[in-house]
């Protein structure tokens, strides 16, 4: 039985007067990928913000509810949004490689973090980018820009980036719809191992894709969590209609 | 509910056809098998045999769809175990069908012999499993979990029937050995009608899961 890592407790959000996520509540196990699924809209990616404290960067956010990471509330006044981002790693959709080589972008985070020393930074460059899968085809090229990458080397990279600042939550938004099939079942293997280690939270439009990585799945739809549980019985026996309809392509 | 997935949905209506077409041709085959032995028909028994191709290959027709669709649609939750109890269902048909044709086959082996009684359970018998297959096949196509669930008394019923039939042949041929040939393809007769039976309860079954995704047990 995986422990909570994540407690989501009666979570409201606005945006000005616009509510965007309606009393959410829903514990996300540790050790564990759990998807977000819902149509365009529907506050997945609002959601995900939440855990690492992004959305407080625009300025009508309004929220309102508890977020308990390891039991303690992240929304606490007293919380250090730059420790939590450190706990909590994030990916976005397009990959954002620094204009750097790829040795400096996996260093950025712990050099600013105090790491100096050479021998340690690289330990844990050669361990995110082992993790990150990505070790055994730039190890020959480290000091060379990250740009010329591809897509999906550009992609394990920013995943790389977020492992060396050893998180414990990593949150993922749509990782791979700006890769080709290639790319995206790489980085979905990936998951599986990286489940071991880290938390993560995953949002996709791609339902297959949340079928195929994830062992839990919840269902947002008009910001409110429809329904959340395992990913096999949520795709063979959803509770709720609305998510039979959705999962089914019958709406959205 | 507006219609997204128009090709989709159509595609699986049109499963559920052809599989309560092949319910129809089963139904027919062992309709025909009991009525060929109750009437001594070499032909009928005949014609059920060879028919037995075809149902063979709607349902590996049947299954090549199953599973296209599946390649193609990626279908999730009722759809999913749509197409999941749709492959044993037609499992289900295949084997009973089988089973008719064995039923004919006995027509057959016993047709240059008088009957050593007139028959009354077997057809009996018969009815009540025929009525089972069809009404397998109604729960089916309505959807109606109620019907399927019926199923399981009157597979007690075929249970009791049989042992009655069992015990009947057996007194037959203690009291004359003359006819121990007959009575033992008689006796066969009734554990195929037994069986098509059985097989109806699986179909039920399917019916259920297909409706509430729960399993419930319909022969004990």
């Amino acid at each position: 039985m995986k422990t909570t890592k994540i407690n989501v407790k009666e979570l409201t959000l606005h945006y000005g007067e616009t509510k965007a996520l309606d009393k959410i509540t829903m514990e996300i196990k540790e050790n564990q990928v759990t998807a977000l699924i819902g149509p365009s809209g529907c506050g997945k990616s609002t959601f995900l913000r939440v855990i690492n404290r992004m959305n407080d960067l625009i300025p009508t956010v309004g929220i309102v509810g508890t977020v308990l990471l390891d039991g303690e509330n992240i929304y606490h006044d007293k919380q250090d949004v730059v420790v939590l981002r450190k706990r909590v790693g994030m990916v976005f959709q397009s990959p954002n490689p620094f204009p750097k080589s790829i040795y400096e972008n996996v260093a950025y985070g712990p050099k600013i973090h105090g790491v100096k020393d050479k021998k340690a930074l690289g330990e844990i460059i050669e361990r995110s980018l082992h993790q990150a899968a990505l070790w055994n085809e730039v190890k020959d090229r480290l000091h060379k820009p990250a740009l010329g990458l591809s897509g999906g080397q550009q992609q394990r990279l920013c995943i790389a980036r977020a492992l060396a600042m050893e998180p414990e939550v990593i949150l993922m938004d749509e990782p791979t719809s700006a890769l080709d099939p290639i790319s995206t079942m790489k980085i979905e293997e990936l998951l599986n191992g990286l489940k071991e280690r880290y938390t993560i939270v995953i949002v996709t439009h791609n339902m297959q894709q949340a079928a195929r990585v994830s062992d839990d799945t919840a269902f947002f739809l008009s910001g409110v969590l429809v329904e959340c549980g395992p990913t096999g019985e949520i795709f063979t026996k959803p509770a709720q209609q609305q998510t039979e309809d959705y999962i089914t392509g019958r709406f959205g | 509910m507006n219609a997204t997935r128009g090709t989709y949905t159509k595609a699986l209506k049109e499963l559920q056809q052809e599989i309560l077409r092949m319910g129809a041709l089963v139904e027919e085959a062992v309709g025909n098998a009991v009525e060929s032995l109750k009437d001594q028909n070499p032909e009928l028994a005949q014609q059920v045999i060879k028919n037995d191709d075809l149902i063979d290959g709607l349902e590996l027709d049947i299954e090549d769809k199953c599973l296209k669709l599946i390649a193609t649609q990626q279908p999730m939750a009722k759809d999913l175990r749509r197409i999941g109890t749709g492959f044993k269902i037609i499992t289900d048909l295949e084997r009973m069908a089988d089973y008719a044709v064995d039923i004919a086959k006995i027509t057959l082996r016993i047709a240059d012999q008088p009957l050593i009684k007139p028959l009354i359970d077997i057809p009996r018998m018969a009815k009540l499993t025929m009525e089972m297959l069809k009404d397998s096949l109604d729960s089916y196509v309505r959807e109606d979990v109620e019907l399927a669930g019926t199923l399981r008394e009157r597979d007690d019923e075929i249970d009791h029937l049989y042992a009655q039939i069992f015990r009947e042949l057996l007194t037959y041929m203690l009291a004359d050995p003359k006819t121990i040939n007959q009575a033992t393809y008689l006796l066969f007769v009734g554990r195929y009608l037994e069986r098509i039976a059985d097989h109806t309860t699986n179909v039920g079954e399917s019916v259920i899961f297909l409706v509430t995704g729960e399993r419930q047990v319909l022969n004990d």
